[in-house]
């Protein structure tokens, strides 16, 4: 190992390390800007030159590799005299308004700046001046700030792999922009904005409501998808006022997505329910707490006492905390019901013998070399997941696909499926043949099945590499035929050596099967309790309609019921036919545990209080338990609630884990007659929080149907035109679109909103015609 | 759709087929170059199509489009004339020449007469100064040695 | 002068013949007899390094690197593609050489190539074509295919079962380009921005695979180098200086043009071949390597010789050889003023001391000339240029410095008196 010389400091750095790398080793730091541990080398801005031993010239710190025996000063005249000079140059066209720019107080040029710049300016010509450009509305522009140091360029090139924004022009004329304007739409796109060293590029929610310095900053987990981002939120006057990244290698690394970011917008929503509510006569009327708990209480009482405790069914979000779904269950339990559920959108998978979980670590993913992804919408589902497996492709991974539309998945795809999703089972026995077919032990039937080339290639990819995974996403866990592709992947991944994964939908899908949110002996799962309507619903944080695998079946399922409650952050048309709304805590509002798809446990405290009277939700269920006589609901902290749902934490969630089939499940389904719809959860519609965004929300249009151009001949159907979609009943309008990378038979209808919350199974037969 | 002719195509596959299958992005320039000779300018439209055929970032043709200062990002005249005014030019006469045009044309340096026949434009070194001065027409055919009198022939000559 | 012939000149010796650029031109005159003498005799690499090392050849670009050491760098073993590049993006102001080398004497180019892809096995060279000649670019590629057809590209060349093809790739108005990472970037389709170094492109060159980037007047020389043996070439120039060199004469000379001389001619030869001052003015001041190359004064360049080692004694540079003639009559803020736009203009605006600093130097010098200086605006100058010299990441930081610091150097009286007198001291 090199061993170099660096302010003085003898320092042993690992071979290929910059001088960068060796002061950070050093804890000495080295001013820079263009250079960022997660993006390549630039070199450009030149903040980081210092001083080497026998170099004619000062090197930039960033881009030179150490030697051994090298002597480096960081802080020498001469290096110093260098970083000065390019300070200044920095400066002449920046403005020097800090006082007026969103990034003061937070800006590293402004930082920067207070050591090595002068106190006034020396340049005496005309400053630039350049033109703002519109990224959309996640992100403000003050392009005059820009420093050209191309980390926002590097990241859609590296990180996002997808180049949205470049460098256009050149010389002092060079400028960031978008090929057409409004044109950002990656899902990670907000993290320019911490990348961004200066003003340039900013939060367009957040912009001129707050001084950094202001803020105070709590830790915090994203509550949306199964990653469990790592956060800060930013908070004053017990407003949550931005949510930025807090860095975690192991999980988010410095990143997160744009629901992660945006989301927290809601909170502060004209939909928040702020007090209990009751209807009387048909009519909303607020209420106080007390009234309302009674009437809970009362109202399941009764059903109980006149239905049976079977008649009463609990359906709960997986984003909420795993210390709120064990109160949850254990009220359900206690009233003596096993109908409790938190996986609504799928269609009826069985529940096995420990928590549905990833398989591996996410930082894992990173290091697979072969790659058999079922069912997954990447770039919508796991936004940051995708960036860990485009990453595993780019270090010479090959990543294989099976769905029914050929999305770009922003890297280089080794094999692939594109086929209806009733077809899905029979392509995987296809490949667990192709499998046999080339001398691997496959533990299922498949006789009479011959492969076809993309399976051949599928599974000679998968039978090569060493690091493997078959990952099954939200669409294999939704379903119908769940079990079946379950077991096939087992048996696929079993063959090659592979682990066996879950794409965990929510923030807290894994806790909520570790906290028992899961049908008991004898009772329904959601899909079932909402296809035979109970008595009774209690429901925490889920709006059924959106939520819901058959959205149309579960409106109806609630207006059959006798009483319901929904535990609920925010009003919503969708519990509208709810007896009693108890407004609870939302994000950041309460303090809980949330485990990630990999099983990680991880805790936070609340950073504001809950808006008006609502209160966490597992300070409700325990009164509410209170209230219903049931016994072990004496909780003084949400620490001890979480000692009964996982007693020994993380050690508790190791045990619990288990991806394991015993679902024979080869047996074919019948396939649908027809078109099958494709339904999708949008990835701003994934739960009730960022529903409610607005930002997020301005940044998609409303929900199309689409369809391959072959489909939309056959059926005499044009691109462009309004057409009903129908699925028995239930029906919606839409405007039609032509997506060839759907595959035939195939139609696009997403779930999940408003707009076709009216329709049948995500995955149901569905006919389209001319309105 | 397709936004260039078939002989456009043509010579950008020709020109394709000089680099690596997987580096397409390589004739990027020249097949910038093909469509502007088509086209007259690059419109956005244009610069996008030829990513598209390309496989490349539509924003990473534009860097390229804006980045050589050859390609015209906005419509020019039908003959382009560029003139260059670097050091050796300029020592030779091209400060006359230059005035002599914008005289004879009414329009100063970047700048296109009302008419849409020519467009002036000032150049950087072209990298033929023994001769000079001299001018480009449409990027693609050098004119050396000018004096008044061979610019006003030219200027004829282009209709 | 002499005659025109192939040997006593390197490089433009086919002017002497009809149809100079013609590959019967070439092949009648000894052409292509080098590479067939290599590949009958499957002539080792390290021999073909060892007589361009003797000859002294040194990069005819501007750098003057000694060509044999660089292609020496290209690692042997590596399993992979690598690429021969050659670099005819010719735009620094005063330099017109290689333009004339494509244009009356491709074959020898296209031999040089052949020859340094076989020494240095790559697979395939391209050849960089400077945007704004692109009639050389078209015939080039008349060139190319003429070879081509004649067995001398492609598949199994001259049947010795050696492949290699060459392209050429064309410009589109970037000095920048010339930087031969630039130049690599542009070949890749991307914007021209240098590449920090290390990596050299012997390690990390096209498509990040080992490469040699050389200018067309060396990569031209290598024919002749092996024809005639590299102690042959290096006696026509002198010690560490081997060869004749192109010097490409413009400005206030009555013949401004090229002339191929042995290295070490005296400048006032080269002066009196070129015509002379025109119009029997008086010399006042030489750029002697082009544009980026210190200007000096009529009397320190009237006792130089034309040579790396001389020029860069007296503190200027040969550079790509082209030498820019300034006589009395000549405005040297004005001068200086057209240079430092043109290094303005060309920052490809990557690295901060060069986007910036470029277009403050020439801001400052524009008010010089237009009547609105101050005082201390030459130390500014000064100052200014010491921030950018030696701290961007190529050549092109050192290269907008070098004028603007002799300019103020050796005329400092001139910009001073623009400055007192809001006008010019040379024309009233």
């Amino acid at each position: 190992m090199p061993l170099i010389e660096i302010d003085g400091q003898q320092v042993e750095v690992a071979p290929g390390s910059t001088v960068m790398d060796a002061a950070h080793q050093a804890g000495i730091t080295i001013p820079h800007f263009c250079y960022h541990k997660k993006l390549s080398i630039a070199a450009s801005c030149r903040m980081c030159l210092v001083e080497v031993e026998k170099a004619p010239k000062p090197l930039p710190a960033c881009a030179t590799p150490v030697t051994d025996g090298m002597k480096v000063k960081t802080h020498s005249p001469k290096a110093i005299d260098a970083q000065k000079g390019v300070m200044e140059f920095l400066l002449i066209n920046h403005p020097l308004d800090c006082p007026i720019c969103d990034q003061g107080g937070e800006c590293q040029l402004q930082d920067v700046a207070v050591g090595y710049g002068g106190s006034a300016s020396r340049y005496d010509e005309a400053k630039r001046v350049v033109k703002d450009k519109d990224l959309g509305p996640l992100i403000a522009t003050d392009m005059t700030r820009c420093i050209h140091c191309s980390r926002c360029v590097r990241f859609g090139q590296e990180v996002a792999g997808l180049m949205e924004l470049g460098m256009t022009h050149r010389g002092e004329h060079t400028e960031v922009m978008p090929f057409l304007e409004a044109q950002v739409t990656h899902e990670l796109s907000g993290n320019v904005i911490e990348l961004c060293p200066v003003g340039a590029l900013t939060s367009k929610p957040f912009r001129y409501l707050a001084r950094s310095w202001e803020l105070s900053r709590r830790k915090a987990v994203s509550p949306h998808d199964g990653l469990g981002a790592n956060v800060q939120v930013h908070v004053k006057d017990g407003r949550v006022y931005r949510v930025v990244p807090q860095n975690n290698e192991a999980v988010n690394e410095c990143w997160i997505a744009d629901r992660d970011r945006y989301s927290y917008e809601a909170l502060n929503s004209a939909e928040r329910l702020t007090r209990p509510m009751m209807k009387r006569d048909g009519v909303w009327a607020e209420a106080s707490w007390q009234d309302a708990l009674e009437r809970v209480a009362a109202g399941l009482a009764a059903v109980r006492q006149q239905h049976g405790p079977a008649a009463i069914g609990g359906l709960a979000s997986p984003h909420q905390t795993v210390e709120e779904l064990y109160l949850f269950t254990k009220v359900l339990r206690g009233l003596g019901t096993e109908s409790i559920d938190h996986r609504l959108a799928q269609a009826g998978a069985a529940v096995g013998n420990g928590a549905r979980w990833l398989g591996l670590a996410i930082e894992d993913l990173e290091a697979l070399d072969r790659i058999l992804l079922i069912g997954a919408t990447l770039r919508s589902e796991q936004p940051l997941a995708a960036h860990r497996l485009r990453e595993a492709v780019k270090a010479g991974g090959q990543l294989n696909v099976l769905h029914a539309a050929d999305d770009n998945l922003l890297c280089k795809v080794a094999g692939k499926i594109i086929t209806r999703a009733d077809a899905w089972g029979d392509a995987l026995v296809r490949i667990a043949a192709a499998m046999k077919d080339a001398g691997a032990a496959v533990q299922t039937d498949t006789a009479g099945v011959n492969a076809d080339d993309a399976a051949r290639t599928i599974a000679a990819s998968l039978l090569g590499g060493e690091r493997r995974a078959v990952l099954l996403g939200a669409l294999a866990q939704n379903h119908p035929q769940a079990d079946r592709i379950h077991a096939l992947a087992q048996a696929i991944a079993q063959a090659c050596g592979a682990k066996l994964g879950f794409l965990s939908v929510a923030a807290n899908s894994v806790g909520a099967q570790l906290a028992g949110a899961l049908p008991g002996p004898d009772g329904l799962a959601a899909a079932a309790m909402l296809a035979a309507p109970r008595k009774a619903y209690v429901l925490l944080g889920v709006e059924p309609e959106l939520d819901a695998y058959a959205a149309a079946a579960a409106r109806a399922a609630l207006k059959a019921a006798e009483f319901r409650v929904a535990l609920t952050a925010f009003k919503s048309a969708t519990l509208d036919d709810c007896d009693v709304l108890l407004p609870i805590a939302a994000f950041a509002e309460t303090a809980g545990a949330l485990v990630n798809m990999e099983g990680r446990l991880q805790t936070f405290h609340a950073a504001v209080p809950p808006q008006g009277e609502a209160r966490p939700a597992w300070k409700v269920l325990r009164v509410l338990g209170n209230l219903l006589s049931i016994n072990g609901f004496d909780y003084d902290s949400v620490e001890s609630v979480r000692a009964d749902a996982l007693p020994e934490g993380q050690a508790h969630i190791a045990q619990h884990l288990d991806n394991a089939t015993g679902a024979a499940g080869t047996s074919a389904s019948p396939a649908v007659d027809g078109l099958i719809r494709l339904g999708e959860t949008p990835m701003h519609q994934l739960d009730p929080l960022t529903r409610r965004a607005p930002a997020l929300q301005a940044t998609g249009a409303a929900p199309e149907a689409a369809a391959c151009g072959a489909l939309l001949a056959r059926l005499g159907l044009e691109a462009g035109i309004s057409v009903r979609v129908s699925q028995g009943e239930a029906s919606a309008v839409m405007t039609l679109r032509q997506d060839d990378r759907l595959a035939d038979g195939v139609l696009r209808v997403p779930a999940a909103h408003p707009a076709t919350a009216a329709l049948g199974g995500r995955f149901g037969p569905i006919t389209v015609e001319r309105v | 759709m397709t936004m260039l002719t078939a002989e456009s195509l043509a010579l950008i596959d020709q020109e394709c087929a000089k680099y690596p299958a997987e580096q397409r992005q390589s004739a990027v320039m020249a097949a910038l170059r093909i469509a502007q000779t088509e086209k007259g300018w690059l419109a956005k439209d244009t610069i996008a199509y030829v990513a598209d055929y390309l496989g490349m970032p539509a924003i990473a043709a534009y860097e390229v489009a804006t980045f050589y200062n050859m390609y015209e990002l906005a419509p020019v005249g039908r003959h382009k004339v560029t003139l260059c005014t670097n050091l050796p030019c300029q020592l030779q006469g091209a400060d006359r020449i230059g005035a002599h045009l914008q005289n004879k044309l009414g329009i100063g340096f970047g700048e296109t007469t009302p008419d849409g026949r020519y467009t002036l434009k000032e150049g950087e070194c072209m990298g033929a100064c023994g001769h000079g001065p001299l001018c480009l027409h449409n990027n693609h055919q050098m004119h050396a040695h000018l004096t008044p009198e061979s610019v006003d022939k030219l200027l004829d000559e282009l209709k | 002068m002499s005659l025109n012939t192939p040997d006593t000149q390197v490089c433009l010796w086919t002017l002497g013949y009809d149809n100079p650029a013609s590959l019967a031109t070439y092949t009648a005159n000894g052409g292509y007899e080098a590479l067939k003498k290599i590949l009958a005799e499957k002539t080792p690499a390290e021999a073909i390094i060892e007589q361009v090392k003797i000859s002294a050849l040194r990069g005819r670009g501007g750098a003057g690197f000694p060509t044999g050491l660089k292609w020496s760098f290209m690692p042997r073993t590596f399993p992979g593609d690598k690429y021969v590049v050659c670099n005819t993006d010719e735009g620094e102001p005063g330099t017109f050489k290689d333009r004339d080398i494509v244009r009356f004497n491709p074959h020898q180019l296209i031999e040089g190539m052949l020859i340094a892809g076989y020494t240095l096995g790559a697979k395939a060279g391209y050849n960089y074509i400077h945007g704004e000649i692109f009639e050389q670019y078209q015939s080039w590629e008349v060139a190319l295919n003429e070879a081509r057809a004649a067995g001398l590209l492609g598949k199994d060349i001259l049947g010795s079962g050696w492949d290699f093809d060459l392209h050429a790739h064309h410009g589109y108005g970037a000095y920048i380009c010339g930087e031969e990472t630039a130049l690599l970037e542009s070949i890749e389709g991307k914007k021209g921005q240098p590449r920090f170094k290390p990596p050299f492109p012997a390690s990390y060159g096209l498509y990040g695979k080992p490469t040699t980037i050389n200018n067309t007047e060396t990569l031209a020389s290598i024919p002749w180098i092996l024809r005639h043996g590299g102690q042959a070439f290096l006696e026509l120039g002198k010690p560490n200086n081997g060869g004749a060199k192109i010097f490409s004469i413009s400005g206030h000379v009555n013949k401004p043009g090229n002339y191929e001389i042995p290295l070490g001619t005296p400048f006032p030869d080269l002066l009196e071949m070129a015509g002379g001052v025109r119009n029997g003015h008086k010399l006042k001041a030489v750029i002697p390597g082009g544009s980026s190359a210190p200007v000096l004064p009529a009397e320190v360049m009237m006792g130089l010789t034309l040579d790396f080692d001389a020029i860069a004694k007296a503190g200027s540079m040969l550079g790509s050889g082209a030498v820019i003639v300034m006589d009395e009559t000549v405005c040297m803020v004005k001068a200086l003023e057209r240079l430092s736009y043109f290094y303005f203009e060309e920052s490809c605006g990557q690295c901060t001391p060069c986007r910036e600093g470029t277009g403050w130097l020439y801001r400052i010098i524009q008010r010089i000339e237009h009547g609105q200086g101050r005082p201390a605006d030459l130390d500014e100058l000064l100052r200014i240029g010491n921030n950018i010299g030696g701290r961007t990441i190529c050549a092109l930081g050192d290269a907008a410095v070098g004028p603007v610091a002799s300019f103020v150097k050796h005329f400092r009286k001139e910009f001073e008196y623009h400055i007192e007198n809001k006008r010019c001291m040379v024309n009233h």
